[in-house]
C-alpha cells in the first residue's frame, strides 16, 4: 500500500470540491471564495467570451435543503434588479447534480478590507447611503437580507457598493401582499419547494445580528436588518477619533435593543445620516438651541468667516485710522 | 431669485452699509449722505457683474477671484477720485475687496440659474 503525501491529498480534495463543468458552457478558472452553503468560482462562459462568478453548494448535501436554497437565493437576486444588487445570468443542474447559478463576477473589496482605506467619515457615510438605498429597495419588494455585515458588501474599483449573499434573505409578504406565513408561523419563504426556516432556528453573524433574530424569535421583520446597517454603521466609525454625537445617535436608534425602538424603516435611516452628511438636523438627536446655533455655524463657515473679516477689518481700521 | 438679482440686491444692501461706516470718522461725516449714495451704486454695479457673471460662469473659486476683482477695481475708482493727498487707497481698497467676495460667494453659491434655451 502506497501513502499519499499531504500535497496529493491536498490536490485532491481540491478536485474534489471543484465543481464538474465537463458538458456546460462554463470553464473553471478559480475559486474565489467559499461560504456556509458552498463555493464560489471564478468561470469563464464560452458562449459569450466572458468570466462570471459560479456558485455551486457544497457536496455534502443529503437532504437537499442545501439546493434549494441556493435556487432560492438566486431567484431572489433575480427578482431585484437594483445598481446595488450583482445580477444573475443563469441557473441550471450541474453534471453532478449539483444546482448553481452564474452571476456577474465583481472586481473589488470586501467592505470590512475596503474600509481601512477609507480615510474620511463622509465617504464612509456615503458607501453607507448606497447600503441603506439598496437594502430600501430589497424591503420594498419584501426581501429581508438577515445576514448584513462588511464581509457581505462589496465596493468595486469605481465605487459601486454591491450587496452580496442573500443565501439567508427572505420573503416577507405573498404576491398579493399578505404576509406569508408557514406551518410554524415563521412566515419564511415563499418560493415553491422553499426550505422554511424552523422556529426557534438561528441564522445570521454573530455580533451583527438583530437580538430578536439571535434569540431566535419569528416573525423577524425589516427592523432586524436595521439593527444590522446600524452594526455596519458602528464597524464604519470604529476608527473614527471621536463620532459626533448625532451620528452616535443615530447609530443608537438603529441598534436599540427593542424592534419598536428603531427606526421603523430604511428610509428613515438613510434620512438621518444623509441629513448629518448635510449638516441638517437628526430625529434621532433632539437638540438644544446652543446645539442648533454650533451646527448653523459649522454650515455656515464660509458665511460667518466673509463676514467676519469685513467687520474685523472696519473696525481695525476705525481704531487706527490716521488722525 | 435669479443671481443676478440677488447680486444686486445684496450689492445695494452691503454698499449702503459699507458708506455708513463713515459715520464713525467724524472729519467726514457731514458729507455721509453723499458717501452712502455713491457707496450704494458702486455696491450696485458690482453686484450685477458679479450676478451677471454667476449666471454665466458657475465656479465657486472662480465666483470668488472676480467678485474680489471687481470690489477691487470699483474701490480703486472711487479711491482714486478722492482730492489728492486723500485717496486712502488702503482703507477704501480692502472692505471694497471683501465685500466684492462676499458677493461672489452668495451669488454662485445661492440664487437660480436660468435655464438653457432650447
Amino acid at each position: 500500500m502506497t501513502w499519499l503525501d499531504d500535497s496529493a491529498l491536498e490536490r485532491l480534495r481540491h478536485a474534489a470540491s471543484s465543481p464538474d463543468l465537463e458538458g456546460t458552457r462554463y470553464r473553471l478558472i478559480d475559486k474565489l471564495g467559499e461560504g456556509g452553503m458552498g463555493g464560489v468560482f471564478r468561470v469563464e462562459d464560452r458562449v459569450l467570451e466572458r468570466e462570471v462568478a459560479l456558485k455551486v453548494i457544497g457536496v455534502s448535501d443529503p437532504d437537499g435543503v442545501l439546493a434549494i436554497r441556493l435556487l432560492q437565493e438566486a431567484r431572489v437576486i433575480a427578482k431585484l434588479e437594483h445598481p446595488g444588487i450583482v445580477p444573475v445570468h443563469d441557473a441550471g443542474t450541474l453534471p453532478d447534480g449539483r444546482p448553481y447559478y452564474t452571476m456577474k463576477l465583481v472586481q473589488g473589496k470586501r467592505l470590512d478590507e475596503h474600509a481601512k482605506d477609507v480615510k474620511g467619515l463622509s465617504d464612509k457615510l456615503r458607501i453607507f447611503l448606497r447600503i441603506c438605498d439598496t437594502v430600501g429597495f430589497a424591503h420594498a419588494h419584501h426581501v429581508l437580507h438577515r445576514d448584513l455585515t462588511p464581509a457581505n458588501v462589496m465596493v468595486g474599483p469605481f465605487g459601486e457598493v454591491l450587496l452580496m449573499d442573500w443565501g439567508l434573505s427572505k420573503l416577507l409578504y405573498g404576491s398579493a401582499g399578505r404576509k406569508v406565513a408557514d406551518r410554524d408561523g415563521s412566515n419564511s419563504g415563499k418560493f415553491a419547494g422553499a426550505p422554511t426556516t424552523a422556529h426557534g432556528s438561528v441564522l445570521g453573524t454573530p455580533g451583527y445580528m438583530a437580538p430578536e433574530q439571535r434569540r431566535g424569535e419569528c416573525p423577524v421583520d425589516q427592523r432586524a436588518d436595521i439593527f444590522s446597517l446600524g452594526a455596519i454603521l458602528e464597524f464604519l466609525l470604529n476608527d473614527a477619533s471621536a463620532v459626533p454625537r448625532a451620528l452616535d445617535a443615530i447609530r443608537r436608534q438603529a441598534m436599540a435593543e427593542d424592534p419598536s425602538h428603531r427606526y421603523q424603516r430604511v428610509p428613515d435611516l438613510a434620512s438621518d445620516v444623509a441629513h448629518f452628511l448635510d449638516g441638517l438636523a437628526v430625529s434621532a438627536y433632539p437638540e438644544g438651541p446652543l446645539a442648533r446655533l454650533w451646527r448653523w455655524a459649522g454650515r455656515n463657515r464660509a458665511w460667518i468667516g466673509l463676514l467676519l473679516a469685513y467687520v474685523i477689518t472696519r473696525v481695525l481700521l476705525i481704531f487706527f485710522r490716521p488722525h | 431669485m435669479n443671481k443676478a438679482l440677488l447680486g444686486l440686491i445684496l450689492g445695494v444692501i452691503l454698499g449702503a452699509f459699507d458708506g455708513l461706516s463713515a459715520w464713525f470718522y467724524p472729519e467726514v461725516r457731514n458729507q455721509l449722505l453723499g458717501i452712502v449714495i455713491g457707496s450704494t451704486v458702486k455696491g450696485l454695479i458690482a453686484g450685477i457683474l458679479i450676478g451677471f457673471f454667476a449666471r454665466k460662469v458657475n465656479s465657486l473659486p472662480l465666483g470668488v477671484v472676480f467678485g474680489l476683482g471687481i470690489g477691487l477695481l470699483l474701490a480703486f475708482a472711487v479711491a482714486a477720485m478722492q482730492p489728492p493727498g486723500q485717496h486712502h487707497y488702503f482703507e477704501i481698497m480692502l472692505p471694497g475687496g471683501i465685500v466684492g467676495t462676499i458677493i461672489g460667494y452668495a451669488t454662485q453659491r445661492f440664487g437660480r440659474t436660468p435655464a438653457p434655451a432650447r
